[in-house]
């Protein structure tokens, strides 16, 4: 340990409002860059879910809605 | 090799690969930057000069050094999307731009702060801190640019140009200490050279700094996860993995 006691680990001799100040404002950031994409994908995730509830399971031109015209291929682009 | 190049570029190769290496980078991330962040705050020795402000140090060389290497891989995907037109390079681009302009700012805010007590002031036009700002400009309009443009190719063409133009601000700021009489003290780690600070200061910063590099790598698959998704939501593969609740 490079302090005797607990206060003057949160003094830091004088310096620790600026210390604190940059730590916390970091984890503060990650945290809300971290959530916020998480729930994007999750969001991304649901968006999908309900895209194929609501359509057929015939394939990848369900979801336009278009009857297939004859000369339409499936064509997998995996 | 042209075979393994065009699986890398596969978004549907890549998804799978992620969900599978993602955990490792998260619990490794975390640990590792726990750890040498605990060890800077509370373990290391103060430094002579600047007493314990310097503990800054464990986050602002951490987020200022993936700041930078950030822009050089997005630099290094832009030159890809131009070339041969991976649409995985142009997903990438997109999905770090954000996190490079959380962590400039991160660094420009943890430097400030250590400024005060240290320089006396929380911002001088010097040229690494005015260098680094401009990197926060370029990510900024990474992100806007990329935005304005409704068309997916041409959004891309046109994001790659600038982030290849914006390069050019990445030596300026890793060189900025030497050209030019900074403020700003030089760089704490050489390659060549033994650090000239003891070991018990370095090895946790080595360590924050690898363990936010781990981090970066999880958010960066997170959010091109997103991308594909949003991108990719036709595709038969896609219905698959989410019918089958696999993601």
């Amino acid at each position: 340990m490079a302090f005797d006691s607990f206060a003057s680990f949160i003094a830091m001799e004088g310096h620790g409002p600026y210390v604190w100040a940059c730590y916390g404002v970091f984890f503060l950031l990650m945290a809300v860059l971290v959530l916020w994409s998480l729930r994007s994908k999750r969001a991304a995730v649901e968006a999908c879910r309900r895209r194929f509830e609501t359509t057929s399971d015939t394939g990848r031109e369900a979801a336009t809605g278009a009857s297939a015209t004859f000369a339409r291929v499936n064509v997998s682009q995996d | 090799m042209w075979q393994w190049f065009h699986k890398l570029g596969s978004p549907k190769w890549f998804f799978g690969i992620a969900t599978r290496f993602m955990p490792w980078l998260l619990i490794l991330g975390l640990g590792l930057l726990a750890a040498g962040i605990v060890w800077g705050l509370a373990f290391a020795p103060k430094d002579y000069l600047q007493g314990n402000s310097y503990r800054i140090i464990f986050i602002h060389v951490p987020t200022a050094f993936i700041a930078q290497s950030a822009y050089i891989m997005m630099a290094v995907a832009a030159v890809v999307t131009l070339v041969w037109r991976m649409k995985l390079a142009d997903v990438f681009v997109k999905a770090v731009a954000p996190v490079g302009l959380v962590l400039t700012f991160l660094s420009l805010f943890t430097g400030a702060v250590w400024g005060k007590p240290t320089w006396g002031t929380w911002w001088i036009w010097d040229a690494r801190l005015t260098s680094m700002l401009i990197l926060l400009f370029l990510y900024g309009g990474v992100i806007a640019l990329d935005r304005a443009i409704n068309d997916e190719k041409s959004a891309a063409r046109a994001v790659a140009v600038l982030v290849l133009v914006g390069v050019v601000n990445i030596p300026i700021i890793k060189y900025s200490v030497e050209w030019w009489n900074t403020l700003h003290q030089p760089a704490t780690f050489k390659l060549t050279e033994k650090p000239s600070m003891p070991a018990e200061m370095w090895v946790p910063l080595v360590l924050s700094i690898l363990g936010l590099y781990l981090l970066f790598g999880w958010l960066a698959c997170l959010r091109m996860q997103t991308e594909i998704l949003q991108r990719e939501q036709r595709t038969k593969w896609v219905r698959e993995m989410i019918t089958a609740g696999r993601s």
